[in-house]
């Protein structure tokens, strides 16, 4: 017979408080303004479905989504790889670890509109050492006019950001890696490869879970860079879905659409998290004895 | 206390009221008959009960969407294609 343990509400109800406030009334709030027209002065009046069927035919909102699956995409691409190779490449002991450590803190300890705008600096070829650099080397390089080079700015930008966080996180999955696996692997004569695909890579599966669906998340909410860099232009070519939004709900004041496209947006988020957590975690279940029994 | 600001409407309260049933109901099965343990169904992963109400209420998100979108506003037949798709999840995932 199982028994329960009770107490242990206690110590989740802080929890639950915070997550009450913190998500779960403002998410209810966001549902009770999808279905309404608002003229301001707290007036609402029942429109029903009409925003959500505005949104999902509106071809504003397939592009913006378009444009973010295609950038978390592309950082996904080249910020899991990078990063497994900067933490495969740093030292394991030594005075060299901290120096690594406090260099790839760096990036993620700038708020993000800080790091907007110094790309947006670095990038202009007037006075940004980037944009300055690239022009007089012969590039034809405009972030401001091009939409290949504000692309490239954007993703460029990001992986200097981020990947910091993947690099970390393998990092603490390879430390925590027995010196008796690789003395294994060495006595057979394991080739380098062969170590990395059958011990390191393993062994790092439940940080990069965690590492895929934090980058993931990220870019697919991205905001503050792409706006305080490019505006969301060159015309609408950066207008991610974060952006579309808010010009949607505060520039606009539309915010029963506004409302219908951030639920959306939402269960996106949630459909594509969970699909990414059930695929990796579901290769622990398979190599774990006994579990998986109907 | 003055929730107008959340904007309140009965269809909206009766929604959150429903989901809100849906998991006290959860409670109730599993005190009445437990049975937490995961299993794995024919989408080859292990879900347990919990898993099985996510799966069933995100997929109904999708499936009124893609109802909205392709059909029309009248969701009360995207509503029973809902109810089939959870008996199924409960049944075969």
């Amino acid at each position: 017979m199982k028994s329960w343990n009770n107490k242990a509400w206690f110590l989740v109800l802080p929890m639950l408080l915070l997550v009450a406030f913190s998500a779960i009334i403002p998410l209810m709030t966001v549902v009770n303004y999808s279905v309404q027209d608002s003229f301001g002065n707290n007036e609402f009046y029942w429109v029903g479905l009409e925003w959500f069927k505005e949104v999902l035919e509106s071809e504003r909102f397939h592009n913006a989504l378009m444009r973010n699956l295609l950038f978390s995409a592309i950082i996904l691409l080249i910020e899991i790889p990078l990063g497994i190779a900067i933490a495969l490449a740093m030292p394991r002991r030594g005075w060299g670890v901290s120096v690594c450590l406090v260099l790839m803190a760096l990036p993620l300890l700038i708020p993000w509109n800080v790091v907007g705008t110094i790309w947006q600096v670095f990038a202009r070829v007037d006075i940004g050492l980037l944009g300055y650099t690239l022009t007089q080397l012969g590039f034809d390089y405009n972030y401001t006019q091009d939409v290949v080079d504000a692309w490239i700015t954007l993703i460029v930008m990001d992986v200097w950001h981020w990947t910091s966080l993947v690099v970390l996180l393998c990092y603490s999955g390879l430390v925590s890696i027995p010196q008796a696996y690789y003395q294994a692997a060495r006595i057979d004569g394991a080739s380098r490869w062969a170590v990395f695909r059958y011990i390191q890579l393993p062994k790092m599966r439940r940080v990069l879970v965690i590492a895929v669906l934090l980058r993931f998340m990220d870019s697919f909410m991205i905001y503050t860079e792409p706006f305080v860099v490019t505006g969301g232009g060159p015309g609408n070519a950066t207008t991610f879905l974060s952006i579309d939004l808010v010009q949607m709900a505060i520039g606009q004041f539309d915010l029963g659409p506004a409302a219908a496209m951030s639920l959306i947006y939402f269960l996106i988020i949630l459909l594509v998290s969970w699909v990414f957590y059930t695929v990796m975690t579901q290769q622990d279940a398979d190599s774990a004895p006994g579990r998986g029994q109907s | 206390m003055d929730l107008s600001w959340m904007a309140w409407t009965t269809p909206t309260a009766i929604f959150f009221v429903v989901i809100l049933c849906l998991m006290l109901s959860m409670w109730v099965w599993e005190l009445i008959s437990p049975g937490g343990q995961p299993r794995r169904g024919i989408l080859r992963f292990e879900t347990t009960r919990g898993d099985r109400l996510f799966v069933t209420l995100l997929g109904s998100a999708f499936i009124n969407l893609a109802w909205l979108a392709l059909v029309g506003p009248n969701l009360w037949w995207a509503l029973a294609v809902c109810g089939l798709f959870g008996v199924l999840v409960f049944v075969f995932v």
